[in-house]
């Protein structure tokens, strides 16, 4: 099915499963442990041996000799792999750095080896006797260094890295109020609770990896690639995923090594990573250096906006686009953005949940917040001043939906932002400083190709049969709904079946795409077994309804249940409305923080994100994604940080005691609107989706509110208690 | 982790003897740290001796009024205890700051006191450490230090000692009873329990080795408001950045110790007059001499000021 003009009102609008809270249908199966998750596919592969991953111990240079004999010999194991003996392998597309390392070591933790033995802990306890002599070499660890030699990025996943429209300098020269502010955020970790695991088995030349991945063929080809083997002899199954948020859109190198382990051992093996291992050893959010630039008129009306960002990655990385949403969120006739890449040898830099959004958004709104404080104006009234309905880079191009507005107006109401004393370090509840804060949410709509086949089964069970995962995000639902409402039948006529590369390819989990284009993929297929099913009935197609079990036409009526045997599969492929018109999500978020005046320590006391994101499909698993996102914004703003030994070249707090994340009582009570919103222009179901929007903006939701409440400015993240101290009230 | 033989030991002498017998013994009580660390090979124990079976698990009065607590003490048990509740609040306040409700089930109190360094280079083998192999250098120095020590480290370590309870420990004065592998029993005032690093980062404490701890005594209570404050970067289920336990009498006298800051809980008695002058008075004295590094200095300030708002809790 293409998708090439506005969605018109087709059975999705009837509204009776689509846009209903259902529960996650695979919800029982995770409550009660029965979800098989990669590691635990006993079932599919009986007899597994175990794999524990050897990993380099320096940042950069050369493997001078590594002795395997001794884990060898070593009791219970089966094999020793290395670069030595692996055979040729090449680079997956998705991968930047070589997923299995020697002689040349590219970083920290960087692959060397496997152990393949009887069972786990004599895997591990082998590995620990492998001897590497290492050849050291100096590397570039520190981005505040690096900045001055970083050059323009290559274009990437985030369009062009420059951007210009106007005269930047001259208006930002001669703006009667401006700001000019540099901000930095650290590298983050993807920190989910399933440590990337696989088990790899062999059937002659016949590769099967159950694994934990968010995009099934990316990483079928790419695990072939690497293998220096096609396509069509993998099998990648992933269909419960214990977290992503982006470190597992790619293979990593324990797929690969269990892949190469089986095969020496000629029986299934399986590989995870240890929690420590998995900081270093696979990829991260970058750090970043970003400078943004408002001038504007005395009124509040921004005449100029610029925003630069600088990070590093390893030889042959991209960059993060990190200053894109300075392109599209406020007006204002000149501009300039700019993205900057150094070359850098901490661990490979990917994608993180909003990928460049995130980290942008950390700058820009704590940006908005100042210069609206330069201007004496409301931050909530600033940004309404500035609003645009049109892309303010490409004024022809509208918005297709933007009701930014109207999520901070309602937002302000709901939240109570007329309290807010503009004066900061002001306002006392007992001993504590409080502050509120707000910022924008706002992340694109991308679609992706998405195919799908549905099947009817005797009974008039449902099958659909998508690569499609669901990474926790309630991919399972919110297919299950669309196929329900399409077809005419209740949710628990239909079954979902996922994450296997041997189901049509879909567009993955990735990039906030997934619940539009997967969707869109069944909605698709489902439309064309209505067709088949009506001509099957001798009925038109067009003329034809599916309600309630029963296919109608003319005053005739057939169950269902009657065309079991039916196939249909078909892709959505998507045309170029999201190029003549912007397709974007809005949200805002709001902030209540306190601070105690005598250790600086911070808690967050309420948060509210208003979003308008399109038709939201299912409005708990949505709501799930927004609350978990905020979380992550938290996390982001007072904690999450990789911190690196720029000595050694390494995140030093691999671990999740070093590596902290929000815990329960860091989060209070968290609210979401979605406003009521469809767009046409989005997708057949008029939906988009809304699992990184919630991120993006939060945490300067949370340092302004910081702001607010003590007056102290932090622009380095993560706002901890040490940077606020210096300007806390006197004590006794 | 390294393949290692395992026993129960029925009675402390028992205990104490199998491990001066054994070459690269030690004992195991909830196994929370230690067991954490068999298993990234930091420690490498070739036999462990279960102490659980010990019967040192009763909380019980001494003749001079106060408390002698078994060294199987679980830290939920011990903050739970009524008596402990009443009349050494800190050391409740103490133990439910630190870890997990799951994790406090099984620590004990002796395991609680000789818990190791969380500083990260200590936990990644690759990195020279000399609490962890002596003489290979000290990777924090220079390096990532944020967490660590500013005051009583050494040229060797500037690790600090992670307990939340010890801390407490230390400010209401308690001994740590033993028993030797010769079957000599000796209370070790907390003060000269935990050692600083010196040029030896990885001896620890004054136990010897093969000692056993049976329990630790509290004198009788000395009555005053007690806090326990503890800073970190988040909410809970954090090591301290700097903590503060407190006990304030009416009159503005009492004392204070100080977690988060050193390779032990840190107390200067002799500061202590200066209480009643304020928090800036008494930690410039307990303070004096200190050496943070660039990422740690704010623990001056943070120790100062967390004082000062135990100070202002107790006089409210
Ligand atoms: C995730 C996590 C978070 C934590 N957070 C905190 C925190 O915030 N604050 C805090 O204070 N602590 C914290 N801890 C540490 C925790 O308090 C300790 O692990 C626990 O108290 C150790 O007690 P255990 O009985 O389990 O000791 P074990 O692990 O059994 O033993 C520890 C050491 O003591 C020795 N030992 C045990 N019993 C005796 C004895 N009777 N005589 C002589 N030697 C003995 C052992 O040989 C070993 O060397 C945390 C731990 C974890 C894992
Ligand atoms: S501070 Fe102590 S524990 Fe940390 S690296 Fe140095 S010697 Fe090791």
């Amino acid at each position: 099915m293409k998708f090439d003009t506005p969605a018109a009102t087709n059975p999705i609008d009837q509204l009776k499963v689509v846009g209903q809270p259902a529960d996650r249908i695979e919800g029982p199966l995770k409550a009660t442990g029965t979800a098989p998750y990669a590691y635990e596919r006993h079932d599919a592969a009986p007899n597994a041996a175990y794999g524990y991953v050897v990993v380099s111990t320096i940042a950069r240079g050369r493997i001078r000799s590594l002795d395997a004999s001794r884990a060898r010999r070593a009791p219970g194991v089966l094999a020793v792999i290395t670069a030595e003996t692996a055979g040729p392998l090449d680079k997956g597309q998705y991968n930047t750095v070589r997923l299995l390392g020697g002689p040349e070591i590219q970083h920290y933790h960087q692959a060397l080896g496997v152990v393949v033995a009887e069972t786990w802990e004599q895997a591990r306890a082998a590995a620990a006797l492998v001897q590497v002599q290492y050849q050291e070499a100096p590397g570039r660890y520190d981005l505040a260094k690096l900045k001055n030699a970083a050059a323009v990025a290559p274009p990437g996943f985030g369009g062009p890295p420059d951007t210009a429209r106007g005269d930047f300098d001259g208006a930002f020269a001669s703006a009667p109020v401006k700001l000019d502010a540099t901000y930095s955020t650290p590298g983050h970790a993807h920190a989910m609770m399933e440590p990337h695991a696989t088990v790899a088995a062999w059937n002659g030349d016949q590769l099967t990896v159950w694994t934990s991945n968010q995009m099934i063929d990316w990483s079928r080809g790419d695990l072939a690639k690497t293998l220096k083997i096609p396509k069509e002899k993998v099998r990648l199954v992933s269909p419960f995923i214990g977290g992503g948020f982006g470190g597992k859109l790619w293979v990593r190198a324990e797929a690969v090594l269990a892949a190469l382990g089986a095969k020496a051992v000629n029986r299934p093996v399986k590989v995870a990573l240890t929690r420590p291992v998995m900081f270093n050893n696979t990829t991260h959010r970058p750090a970043t250096i970003q400078r943004v630039r408002i001038g504007a008129t005395p009124d509040g009306k921004i005449t100029a906006i610029g925003h630069e960002s600088w990070q590093a990655d390893q030889e042959g990385g991209s960059s993060d686009p990190h200053v894109n949403q300075t392109r599209l969120l406020y007006a204002g006739a000149n501009r300039m953005t700019r993205t900057r890449l150094a070359k850098g040898d901490l661990p490979e830099a990917n994608a993180m949940r909003a990928p460049g959004e995130a980290s942008g958004m950390m700058a820009l709104e704590i940006a908005m917040d100042e210069m609206a404080e330069k201007l004496g104006l409301d931050p909530v009234d600033f940004r309404i001043r500035n609003d645009t309905q049109v892309d303010p880079e490409k004024p022809h191009r509208p918005f297709s939906q933007r009701q930014f507005v109207q999520c901070l107006r309602q937002g302000a109401d709901h939240f109570g932002w007329s309290a807010r004393n503009p004066r900061p370090g002001q306002t006392r509840d007992g001993r504590w400083l409080v502050g509120l804060g707000v910022a924008a949410a706002f992340r694109g709509a991308p679609v992706q190709t998405s195919a799908a086949r549905v099947r009817l089964e005797a009974g008039g069970l449902l099958v659909v049969e998508t690569d499609m995962t669901d990474i926790g995000t309630g991919s399972y639902t919110i297919i299950a709904q669309t196929a329900a409402e399409t077809m005419g039948v209740p949710l628990h006529h239909v079954r979902v079946r996922l994450g296997d590369s041997d189901f049509p390819v879909s567009a993955g989990s990735g990039g906030q795409w997934g619940a539009a284009s997967s969707t869109s993929g069944v909605y698709a297929a489902c439309m064309k077994l209505r067709e088949q099913v009506a001509g099957k009935f001798g009925f038109d197609p067009g003329q034809t309804a599916f309600q309630d079990g029963q296919v109608r036409s003319g005053g005739k009526a057939f169950p269902l249940a009657q065309a079991a045997g039916l196939v249909a599969e078909d892709a959505i492929e998507f045309g170029k409305l999201g190029e003549q018109q912007e397709l974007s999500t809005f949200g805002a978020h709001f902030v209540e923080a306190a601070v105690d005046p005598y250790t600086a320590e911070i808690r967050v006391r309420r948060m509210l994100s208003v979003c308008a994101a399109g038709r939201i499909l299912n409005p708990k698993s949505a709501r799930s994604q927004v609350i978990g996102a905020m979380v992550m914004g938290v996390g982001a703003a007072l904690m999450e940080d990789l911190v690196v030994d720029k000595r050694r070249g390494f995140f030093v707090n691999h671990d999740l005691a070093g590596y902290e994340v929000p815990v329960h009582a860091d989060i209070p009570h968290q609210e979401v609107i979605f406003l009521d919103e469809v767009d046409p222009a989005a997708s057949p179901l008029k939906a988009k989706g809304v699992g990184e929007l919630g991120i993006c903006g939060a945490a300067a939701a949370v340092a302004n509110a910081v702001y607010n409440a003590t007056g102290v400015r932090v622009r380095d993240y993560p706002v901890t208690l040490d940077k606020l101290l210096a300007g806390m009230p006197q004590v006794a | 982790m390294k393949a290692f033989t395992y026993e129960r030991a029925r009675t402390p002498a028992e205990a104490a003897a199998a491990v001066a017998r054994t070459p690269g013994a030690k004992f195991i009580a909830g196994g929370t740290n230690l067991l954490d660390l068999m298993k990234l090979q930091i420690e490498t124990p070739r036999h462990l001796i279960d102490v659980n079976g010990l019967k040192l698990d009763e909380i019980e009065k001494t003749p001079d009024g106060g408390l002698r607590i078994g060294a199987l003490v679980r830290n939920t048990d011990l903050a739970a205890d009524a008596r402990v509740r009443n009349d050494y609040a800190v050391l409740s306040r103490a133990l439910l700051a630190g870890a997990s409700g799951q994790l406090r089930n099984k620590a004990t109190t002796a395991g609680n006191l000789l818990q190791r360094t969380r500083c990260p280079y200590f936990y990644d083998t690759a990195q020279p450490c000399n609490k962890r192999q002596p003489g290979s250098g000290c990777s924090a120095i220079g390096g990532v230090s944020r967490q660590l020590a500013v005051i009583g480290s050494s040229d060797a370590c500037i690790a600090t000692h992670p307990s939340d309870m010890a801390v407490a420990m230390r400010v209401l004065d308690a001994k740590v009873e033993t028993v030797r592998a010769d079957g000599q029993a000796r209370r070790i005032p907390i003060a000269d329990f935990h050692r600083l690093p010196g040029t030896t980062p990885h001896i620890e404490t004054a136990l010897m080795p093969g000692e056993l701890i049976t329990a630790v005594t509290l004198p009788k209570p000395v009555g005053g408001f007690h806090t326990y404050r503890k800073v970190r970067d988040r909410a809970s289920y954090a090591f301290a950045l700097v903590s503060v336990a407190a006990i304030v009498q009416r009159d503005g006298r009492g004392r204070a110790a100080f977690g988060g800051v050193a390779h032990r809980p840190w107390r200067v008695e002799a500061a202590e007059a200066a209480m009643p002058g304020g928090a800036k008075a008494l930690a410039d004295q307990v303070f004096a001499g200190a050496k943070p590094t660039h990422e740690n200095a704010f623990k001056l300030t943070l120790a100062e000021r967390t004082l000062a708002g135990a100070l202002a809790e107790a006089r409210a």
